[in-house]
């Protein structure tokens, strides 16, 4: 009888061995005339412990890890093909505590199943809310997910049925579904892992997008550093086609969608959603003026739905589960799951999906276990290189959209980036600055010019050049920026710097002579 | 203007020619063209705005706009280093320190042998694995100045 193995073919993953440690597994299964089938299955997004291998057994999925190649030798002498116990041991998977207290939804089958396997991904629970959303009249689909209370998980949280009512209320003709996989903030990587992990979730979630709407063609605007989703994502568009999932018959209901990959080229700015569209159309990636909205005139002029990865991937399990039973999950007005990332300097990083509500503290502490390094916590940053960064103070914050608005934080796309006391925020400050002047598209004077004059001032207060009043010409430019920008880069990148002047003032007073 | 070996010219004509149909096709032509040169070459621009009936403006500004795309040749291997905020917290700028002594090169530069090229990129999304360093489309998490060694050593990490 074959043992199924699963290692992961996850990117974070084989950048910790993973690729080397699947190679050892089946030579040293070779070896042994043990027979073996390794699965490269997504991450289960508990970074601290890969790579992790598990194993099928009659008692379920045990894991190992963190393995190593000079680790598999002995793994095979303690017959862990049969669960056998090793130091690596850590049980049956799902009773790891740190996966157990998750509410997976989105991520449901992440790291599950085979990701390049349309028969998997269906036995799994996949395509039901495909199947559900084609006996459906496309308005009814559209309502379903206002009901949901999803909420665009990119950043920018707007109610993603809001959002495609207008796409389906323009007369018929050629209209697009485009997702936006452009994940460019430092401390995210969900939009990766559920890409490499479930990319079929994804291809789902855009095709319900496209019969809610009446869309033929959809566009996933991927950025250039994920290679390895690059890869899955066409894996699984063919494998989906072949399956008859996609193409000019969709599940038989006698409906079209396409689908493509299109590769950005590091441009943060597209992310930004306007600018994503005028790269899609081959152009520079230069934010647009609205309105109009996308939905009225989005891609090719036409209109369009424009949503993140980890938005679109939720759209099945509503489909499947109902909107209700996605809406009973979360706080407020931050209905279903978020999943939440933990990176930086934490001990227990990876990906956390749970709903909405519970706070920065329990994530940090409970989930994390603290910085990697063993010093304190001195500060977070909370929604990517434009997010505020959040004092220890304010740790009992709740992870929902309206709680971190009202301490002038912002939730975004549910990174968060740890830092120990060895953080210098006035530093951190002037990065922010710098990131947006390198990566400004140049299109409107507040962000384009004020992020390089905000480098310089941040310069002069560093060499303790006029302090004080550096300082507080500083936040005046930072106040013309928030006001003055067209998008959110501009328009945002002040945030960690005015977080940092209010929570961390001392770091910038050090340097005032 | 550089000019281009016939052959690199051909090769760029023929990528415009065969993606010239699709829609808005320039981004997918200037990959095309980095996959076979590993650089888009200033001369291939004119080629380019010719056959999608661009100007070259169009083109060059594109080109210029996007950080991905080389207009230099590039080294046989490309170091692309995070410099975002979750690998800062982890030391990458200190990695950052040394992969320059390292190399001998800053970044954007490419050593004077050839092998190596230096690149800052602002996130691999290996964010619980920082620092991240990825060489040649390969991603490495929790790179310290020794494994940064290692990988370099023999100019071409293992497949």
């Amino acid at each position: 009888m074959t043992t199924l193995v699963y290692v992961p073919g996850d990117a974070g993953a084989l950048s910790l061995g993973a690729g080397e440690v699947a190679r050892a597994i089946a030579e040293e299964a070779a070896r042994r005339r043990a027979a073996v089938k390794v699965v490269r299955n997504g991450s289960r997004g508990a970074y601290w412990l890969e790579p992790l291998i598990e194993v099928l057994t009659p008692r379920g999925r045990l894991a190992y890890g963190p393995v190593t190649t000079a680790d598999v030798a002995g793994l095979f002498e303690a017959d862990f093909l049969n669960g056998g116990s090793h130091a690596l041991s850590l049980g049956a998977t799902e009773a790891i505590p740190w996966l157990k207290g998750q509410q997976r939804l989105t991520f449901e089958r992440v790291g599950i199943i085979d990701p390049t396997s349309v028969a998997d991904y269906v036995k799994h629970g996949g395509y039901q809310g495909l199947t559900r959303a084609l006996s459906m009249e496309p308005a009814a689909i559209v309502q379903e997910i206002t009901t949901s209370g999803l909420r665009g998980r990119g950043g920018a949280a707007f109610p993603t049925g809001i959002k495609w009512k207008p796409v389906l209320d323009q007369p018929a003709g050629q209209k697009y579904v485009t997702c936006n996989a452009d994940e460019g903030d430092s401390g995210t990587f969900s939009d990766r892992m559920l890409m490499e992990g479930d990319p079929l979730a994804l291809i789902e979630g855009m095709t319900i997008a496209g019969v809610a709407v009446g869309a033929t063609q959809g566009y996933i605007y991927l950025r250039a550093e994920y290679p390895h989703a690059l890869r899955a994502l066409r894996t699984a568009i063919a494998a989906a086609h072949q399956a008859r999932y996609l193409g000019s018959d969709v599940a038989g209901a006698g409906k079209r969608f396409d689908l493509e990959v299109r590769v950005g080229a590091g441009a943060y700015i597209c992310g930004e959603e306007t600018s994503m569209l005028e790269s899609l159309e081959g152009r520079r990636g230069e934010v647009r003026v609205r309105p109009p909205l996308p939905a009225v005139k989005g891609l090719f002029g036409q209109p369009t739905i424009v949503n993140n990865v980890v938005t679109l991937a939720s759209v099945p399990w509503i489909l499947q589960h109902g909107a209700q039973a996605y809406a009973n999950f979360g706080m407020g007005k931050s209905r279903g799951t978020l999943p939440i990332q933990l990176a930086g300097n934490i001990r227990r990083g990876g990906l956390v999906e749970r709903a909405f509500g519970l706070t920065l503290r329990e994530l940090l502490y409970d989930y994390g276990g603290g910085t990697a390094t063993g010093k304190p916590i001195r500060a977070v940053q909370v929604g990517g290189p434009l997010g505020a960064y959040i004092p220890a103070s304010q740790f009992d914050t709740a992870v929902d959209y309206e709680a971190l608005a009202g301490i002038g934080a912002m939730l975004g796309h549910g990174g968060i980036v740890v830092f120990d006391d060895s953080v210098d925020m006035a530093r951190m400050a002037r990065y922010a600055m710098e990131f947006c002047a390198i990566e400004s598209c140049g299109k409107c004077t507040p962000c384009r010019i004020g992020s390089t004059r905000g480098v310089e001032v941040i310069d002069r207060i560093l060499a303790g050049v006029d302090g004080e009043r550096n300082v507080r010409l500083l936040e005046e430019l930072c106040e013309t920026m928030v006001q003055g920008s067209l998008c959110g880069l501009g328009g945002m990148a002040p945030f960690p710097v005015q977080s940092a002047l209010r929570h961390f003032r001392e770091d910038f007073r050090g340097r005032v002579k | 203007m550089e000019t281009l070996p016939p052959a690199e010219s051909a090769v760029v004509q023929r990528i415009a020619s065969d993606l010239k149909g699709r829609p808005g096709p320039l981004l997918e032509v200037l990959h095309a063209i980095q996959a076979a040169l590993g650089y888009v070459p200033g001369a291939a621009v004119p080629i380019v705005a010719e056959v999608l009936n661009l100007s070259r403006a169009e083109v060059h500004g594109v080109v210029t706009f996007y950080h991905y795309f080389r207009r230099s040749r590039p080294g046989a291997h490309t170091v692309s280093l995070c410099q975002a905020e979750a690998c800062q917290s982890m030391g990458a700028a200190a990695l950052a320190a040394h992969a320059r002594r390292r190399l001998g090169i800053d970044f954007h530069q490419t050593s004077p042998d050839g092998r190596f090229s230096l690149e800052p990129i602002y996130c691999l999304g290996n964010c619980a694995c920082s620092p991240a360093v990825m060489i040649d489309g390969r991603l490495y998490g929790r790179v310290t100045p020794e494994r940064f060694d290692a990988l370099v050593a023999d100019g071409a990490p293992s497949p």
